[in-house]
């Protein structure tokens, strides 16, 4: 009976903490719709989002688009098949590796930050002051970082779109002899514009919940120094989850039938 | 008799199974300035949270100039919220942010201050609380933690509240600063006709700002009075208290 016990204990603890979540979400979002607006505060999360994960980004995505150029080419090389090389590259990219991986390293460098930050200001009493202060700690903190995360993840991932297909061509041209022009050619052939779109849905989902879960932990984050850690690991670990286990999801929705 | 600034009738709060506030009554007449005392762990950060409505009571009332607020929307909240100042036990200064801004967070919230008009309050405020103007453009970090206490005091009188709250002011001075404090606080406060609740578990300066004193234990308000009085209140409790003697009724259980 205690084994029972202790899985419904599990099974009521998660569905609580669901919906907390949920709570919290809702709340972030109705009160961040209603005037004022703190409009620095958006820009200031989208510069921190958007422009600060510039070189993150980058460098994964011209280091994914080159290995996966390389490997496509030892691989196909099997069965003669190099010349889908240009394909396999754009479509692993914008479908999947540009939306993931951007989403993962995001998780890394913002979550972490936005629950480190917040939930420093939670165990310093400045959440509670933000209060006294006739400030909605949700308006002012929680919903631009969110706002910011579901409009820059998408640009973020048209970058690394691009710079994933261009590190493919680097060494498609430079190390494995293909021509640029029919490479360039077949790299566009069989895109479609739904290739694009889907990873960028994916990036605003992703980017939703990279800022949530950073928000969400910080904020109930409790008991000085080891508390925000915890709050950091955890939402790093949460949002690194959500996004495998969302794009997945997504996926099957955009292309599952 | 007027309606009196702050009313609490039978406050419960616990935590899980832990009864941290057991029916707490209080009142606050316009002007006053109510210290509670009481020792670590007695619920009196709870209760101070109660009022400001960080914190939700279980059960029982509380009434801001005769308005029950445990129930209130968080707009209607936000509105309350204008009427109270925080001094918060570490200060609690945004670091994110300069000195100024901090000191002007909320007025500039509510009214549209060009950013020289705000600058000019802040060291307007600084002045009132004794610092130079050009610690306005520095960052919270870069400060004592006097000088800390006394921004976040600027910050808690500067949108011109009704009722200040201080959630022990002089913990982590040393007694001179503790003192510049205590005296700041009675000049911010008496000379406006403010009310005041503090806790505080510091004697020196809970005699200094306070004109009455009501004392917390194990949640419950066990003895009320006038400032004067609590060296004589003939409680046993009160009385351990007061003097800060490792024995007596409260360490020894009885």
């Amino acid at each position: 009976m205690n084994f029972l016990a202790t899985i419904g204990r599990i099974f009521l603890g998660f569905l609580a903490s669901v919906g907390r979540l949920a709570i919290f979400t809702f709340n972030a979002i109705i009160s961040g719709l209603r005037p004022p607006y703190y409009g620095r505060q958006i820009l200031r999360q989208m510069i921190e989002i958007g422009y600060y994960s510039l070189p993150v980004i980058g460098l994964t995505a011209i280091f994914t688009g080159a290995v996966l150029a390389l490997q496509s080419y030892s691989g196909f090389s099997r069965f003669n098949a190099e010349s889908s090389i240009a394909t396999v590259v754009v479509l692993s990219i914008t479908r999947e590796l540009g939306p993931v991986l951007s989403g993962l390293m995001v998780a890394g460098r913002i979550g972490a930050a936005f629950a480190a930050e917040i939930g420093t200001m939670r165990v310093t009493e400045q959440i509670d002051a933000l209060t006294t202060l006739s400030t909605s700690p949700q308006k002012y903190l929680v919903f631009p970082r969110i706002l910011a995360g579901v409009l820059m993840l998408p640009c973020l991932v048209i970058v690394a779109d691009i710079i994933g297909v261009f590190g493919g061509y680097l060494v498609s041209i430079h190390k494995l002899g293909f021509a640029p022009g029919p490479y360039l050619t077949s790299t566009f052939d069989f895109l479609k514009r739904i290739d694009v779109t889907s990873g960028l849905t994916k990036a605003a989902a992703f980017g939703f919940i990279v800022s949530l879960m950073g928000c969400y932990h910080g904020y109930h984050s409790k008991g000085g120094a080891q508390g925000v850690g915890t709050a950091t690991t955890n939402a790093v670990v949460s949002a690194s989850i959500l996004i495998l286990l969302s794009n997945y999801f997504i996926t099957a929705l955009f292309f599952g039938s | 008799m007027s309606t009196p600034k702050i009313e609490l009738k039978d406050v419960k709060k616990s935590f899980g199974s832990k009864v941290v506030l057991d029916g707490i009554s209080l009142t606050v007449p316009k002007g006053e300035s109510l210290v509670i005392i009481g020792g670590s762990g007695t619920g009196k950060s709870v209760l101070l949270k109660c009022v400001l409505g960080l914190i939700t009571p279980d059960s029982g009332s509380i009434k801001i100039d005769g308005e029950e607020v445990t129930k209130l929307s968080a707009r209607k909240r936000e509105d309350l919220m204008r009427k109270f100042g925080m001094l918060f036990q570490g200060g609690a200064l945004f670091d994110s942010l300069t000195v100024w801004e901090n000191i002007t967070f909320a007025v500039r919230q509510q009214n549209h201050l060009t950013k020289p008009q705000a600058k000019e309050l802040a060291v307007e405020k600084l002045k009132s609380v004794g610092l130079a103007a050009e610690v306005a453009v520095q960052r919270p970090a870069e400060l004592s933690g006097g000088m800390q206490k006394r921004v976040a005091l600027a910050r808690a009188i500067c949108a011109n509240p009704d009722i200040i709250f201080f959630d022990e002011p002089t913990t982590g001075l040393d007694p001179i600063m503790a003192d510049v404090i205590n005296e700041l606080i009675i000049e911010c406060t008496k000379g406006l006709g403010l009310t005041t609740l503090s806790i505080t578990h510091d004697m020196a300066s809970a005699c200094k700002i306070a004109s009455h004193i009501a004392m917390i234990y194990q949640g419950k308000i066990i003895w009320t009075g006038r400032a004067q009085e609590i060296y004589h209140s003939k409680n046993a409790y009160v009385d351990q208290f007061v003097h800060g003697r490792a024995h007596g009724p409260i360490t020894d259980g009885k």
